[in-house]
């Protein structure tokens, strides 16, 4: 799977709603729990929308907010207000 | 002598405790507030039913007509459990207090007209009677409710009225320099002066009311719903026009307060009408009632405190909640 986009998060209570609103808006992504982190494979486009991660939350969270359980991420980023996407553009 | 580091995973035998895996599903790991929440609520063992309420067992689903296959459905959109509650009001407290200070220590007040303080003791004040009126509700509907998911949030909405009031309470002692003075002619006023019978009239009702759910409905969703808007919003703008951002920012915590509570409220709606028709139509019936009750009694306060448009100002407020319940599936 070479065109895959990949992103690893840190396995706490801050990356859960990020984790679940991942696996709500991407049908095809893989959700891997390894020691301390969490690795999230999606074939070709990956995206975390801030509305998704605000419901799950309970609160209003800020897109930039992800870098703070981010450990690690494969892909052209694309981020803007509102969303973070991770894709391979050809 | 070759040393390799290899990571190991250990998978827990169980991601939540066995009630929350019940509801949620199992094997998916559970947030706080999930496990703060769902399963709490004593169902079964009582020893004796109550003394002053025979029909009834301590903790009883019956104590309201509105029926749930599960109370747990109710679900805080803000996910206050005790720990993000405490930690969500003490950021809030943090900026509310800066403001106090920041009014009394540049001495704010003094550029205040006498017309303005004046209807700050007129209208504002006498409000810390209704906020302490809606934490007598707020812990009624906590005694008799059912299910965690909403009785610990009406326990924190009724001590969050305490700190309303006294937030409202402070802001009566700026206005006099630390006199009672305006504090007692409030009370005086909740309990004497023409303009606030209807209301407190209709407050001292939703005290005796049996179904927790109607105060609930008659407290946090209608009686809120009219007052915040309109003293906290429409009444503070009409200030600002007279005399700067002064009770502006010495109410930023109410309007705050209100857009966050509204978000819990609409979800409560939300979810009850859609359990079944039955639900929807009670709540619209109370909703109807309580509306049309208080929109009459919030009359004169809307007449005596804007000029001259103060009837429209009630009706505007009345409409916007009647449409914000509809689109929650309501009926009104």
């Amino acid at each position: 799977m070479a065109d895959n986009v990949f992103l690893i998060l840190q396995d706490n209570e801050d990356a859960r709603p990020i984790i679940e609103a991942i696996e709500k808006d991407n049908q095809d992504a893989s959700i891997d729990y390894q020691p301390g982190m969490v690795r999230i494979e999606s074939p070709g486009r990956l995206v975390v929308n801030r509305d998704s991660v605000s419901e799950f939350k309970g609160q209003d969270w800020d897109v930039m907010e992800l870098q703070l359980n981010l450990v690690s991420l494969s892909g052209n980023i694309d981020e803007d207000d509102d969303y973070f996407a991770l894709s391979w553009s050809s | 002598m070759s040393l390799e580091i290899s990571a190991k995973t250990i998978e827990p035998i169980r991601q939540t405790y066995d009630q929350v895996a019940r509801h949620i599903g199992e094997g998916k790991p559970a947030s706080r507030y999930q496990e703060a929440t769902i399963g709490i609520q004593p169902t079964t063992n009582f020893h004796y039913r109550p003394l002053w309420d025979p029909e009834h067992e301590v903790y009883d689903e019956s104590r309201t007509a509105i029926v749930m296959k599960n109370w747990y459905d109710f679900k805080d959109p803000r996910q206050f459990y005790y720990g993000a509650y405490t930690m969500a009001r003490s950021k809030q407290q943090e900026v509310a207090e800066s403001n106090y200070a920041f009014v009394e220590k540049r001495d704010q007040m003094e550029s205040i007209s006498h017309e303005v303080r004046e209807k700050v003791r007129d209208f504002l004040v006498p409000l810390r009677h209704v906020e302490w009126g809606a934490n007598m509700n707020n812990c009624a509907i906590t005694d008799f409710g059912y299910g965690t998911a909403i009785t610990q949030v009406t326990m924190f909405n009724a001590i969050d009225r305490l700190g309303l009031a006294q937030y409202i309470s402070r802001i009566g002692l700026l206005v006099d320099g630390n006199e009672t003075t305006s504090l007692e002619s409030a009370k005086e006023a909740w309990l004497n002066d023409e303009v606030w019978q209807k209301l407190r009239h209709a407050v001292e009702d939703t005290f005796v009311l049996d179904d927790w759910f109607e105060i609930m409905v008659a407290q946090n969703v209608v009686m809120d719903g009219l007052i915040y808007p309109l003293m906290f919003e429409r009444f503070i703008d009409e200030l600002n026009h007279e005399d700067g951002a002064t009770f502006a920012m010495l109410t930023e915590f109410m309007n705050d307060w209100y857009a966050e509570t509204v978000r819990w409220t609409n979800a409560l709606i939300k979810v009850t009408a859609k359990e079944s028709p039955k639900n929807a139509t009670l709540l619209a019936q109370w909703t109807n009632k309580w509306a049309d009750r208080l929109t009459e009694a919030l009359m004169p306060i809307g007449k005596a405190a804007f000029a001259g448009d103060g009837d429209v100002a009630v009706n505007e407020v009345k409409q916007q909640l009647l449409e914000r319940l509809s689109k929650q599936g309501l009926d009104v």
